[in-house]
């Protein structure tokens, strides 16, 4: 999308920096889809890679805060580049904590099967909000790596279908536990597990919303009527 | 007392509020449609600017764009040259400063220029400043040393020279001969001060305080900077003009120039991905 620099070696730091996100990212997407399936299937083993997995996503955020720092100081970014700069490191934080969620997935799956007390299909009930997050992640890493704005903006407004499927799972699992009050410890770590990836499809959109800052040069969190209006125009265009 | 939620609601007016800065700055000088010519040579194109009052604008550009040239045509400095030419307009107070008969002593009085090596004269300390106001007025001892010392102040040399007024100004280091030249510049109370590359001989700290000096003049006066360094221009100016090749490309605030450039040129030139 844009040209060289004079300097070879900045762009091959820049070039590091990003593609050290995108490593980051697929980590953090493979934890959430293991994390999904290890609380679908019951699979401790997995659960605990997940665990695990952690690790190595956090160890990432601070060498990449550590790179970006190293740019600063070096080479005094400007324009795209320093909202490049200035993205990543935020990026970077919503995805490490797009990781701790996907940990937390893992860990009620691990308990929720280790007491083996499950009264009701609680995979059915966030496979569609599971789902829609998953893309959502997906895309919003893809639209970093492309620096697709038009694609960020449609992901925001995909958040507003995961609140409203989160609040959906909730009325529901209320009236699991009304109906029987033995399903209360499963249906609260259902309510959970399908809170955890509410909260990872706002760090998604907040991910998606830095894309626009990169590509624009537009700050568009906290402007609900902005983005409205211009997924309408978009829409149509 | 305030309920919390009207203390809420002030705050937040005070934020929009800030966020919505007055844009109506007064003019000082208005370039519009500005040709310059070496020669046959067109070295600014079409160039239409203004500069606002008690702000710092900042001229950047790779080497031959013609910031420079502008700069100069501002004090008509060009006139000293045959062979080069100025068309369209400037207005200062209203009056084509490029017209035939402009009192070019007296323009330069009032928009002073610093050059980018330092140029003290080969005389005193006290008689470099001095030299300046005497051509424009007739003031006693004790008023040249009150305007002396006053410059001198200004250009925030005084504590380093006081004790050496009749030193020469040669015997100064680099930084504070471009000092001394700020202080003979601001001496006879300019409306603006034109700085050509100021700091581009000087050291790490010699700059900082050069660039100290300049945010602390702009109380007082207008300033225009050329400067090859572009975080200098990030730094220490208000607007920023990028040029190339004798056009202006883009105009407009400081942040938002070196932040979300408008123009595909300017983010090139700014990120150095200028080829």
């Amino acid at each position: 999308m844009v040209g060289e620099h004079s300097s070879k070696q900045y762009d091959q730091e820049l070039e590091g920096i990003r593609s050290k996100v995108l490593l980051m990212g697929g980590m953090v997407e493979t934890q959430f889809d293991e994390a999904i399936e290890a609380f679908r299937v019951g699979n401790a083993q997995q659960a605990d890679k997940v665990i695990t997995d952690d690790h190595a996503v956090n160890q990432l955020e601070v060498q990449l805060d550590d790179a970006c720092s190293h740019l600063i100081v070096r080479r005094q970014p400007t324009a795209n580049d320093l909202r490049t700069v200035m993205a990543t490191i935020k990026v970077i934080t919503d995805l490490e904590r797009v990781g701790d969620e996907a940990t937390k997935i893992a860990r009620t799956a691990k308990s929720l099967h280790e007491r083996g007390m499950i009264g009701f299909n609680h995979y059915d009930i966030v496979r569609t909000i599971s789902r829609t997050s998953a893309d959502m992640l997906h895309d919003a890493l893809d639209a970093f790596a492309r620096l697709d704005g038009k694609a960020a903006m449609q992901i925001i407004a995909q958040d507003d279908e995961v609140d409203h499927e989160f609040r959906s799972i909730m009325r529901n699992m209320i009236t699991f536990m009304m109906e029987d009050p033995r399903t209360i410890s499963s249906a609260l770590d259902t309510l959970w597990v399908a809170k955890a990836i509410e909260r990872i499809g706002d760090h998604t959109k907040n991910i998606a919303e830095y894309v626009i800052y990169v590509v624009e040069g537009r700050d568009i969190r906290h402007t609900k009527p902005v983005i409205e209006r211009d997924v309408a125009e978009r829409g149509e265009g | 007392m305030m309920s919390p939620t009207a203390t809420l609601s002030t705050v937040s007016q005070n934020v929009n509020a800030a966020s919505s800065k007055p844009k109506t700055k007064t003019k000082t000088l208005e370039i519009s449609g500005l040709n310059f010519y070496y020669g046959k040579t067109q070295s600014l194109k079409n160039v239409s600017l203004d500069i606002h009052d008690k702000q710092v604008t900042a001229f950047i550009g790779p080497s031959g764009c013609g910031k420079s040239t502008l700069l100069r045509t501002l004090n008509r400095m060009y006139d000293l040259y045959p062979g080069q030419r100025a068309e369209g307009s400037i207005l200062y107070h209203g009056r084509n400063i490029l017209e035939p008969g402009v009192d070019v002593n007296m323009l330069r009085a009032k928009i002073g220029m610093v050059f980018q090596k330092p140029t003290p004269f080969p005389m005193s300390v006290y008689d470099n400043i001095a030299f300046g106001v005497r051509l424009y007025e007739n003031l006693s001892k004790g008023e040249m040393d009150e305007r002396v010392e006053w410059a001198l102040k200004k250009a925030a040399l005084w504590g380093e020279v006081k004790d050496k007024l009749n030193k020469s100004g040669l015997s100064l280091s680099g930084g504070q001969q471009q000092r001394l030249c700020i202080a003979r510049g601001v001496a006879v109370k300019p409306d603006v001060l034109l700085l050509d590359e100021p700091t581009s001989a000087l050291d790490p700290i010699s700059t900082a305080k050069i660039e100290e000096l300049i945010s602390e003049l702009k109380q007082d006066y207008t300033i225009t900077i050329v400067t090859h360094n572009m975080q200098q221009a990030a730094r220490c100016s208000d607007y920023t003009a990028y040029m190339y090749l004798g056009e202006l490309v883009e105009f407009g605030e400081t942040d938002q120039l070196f932040i979300n450039p408008a123009k595909k040129e300017t983010q090139d030139y700014i990120t150095g991905r200028f080829g």
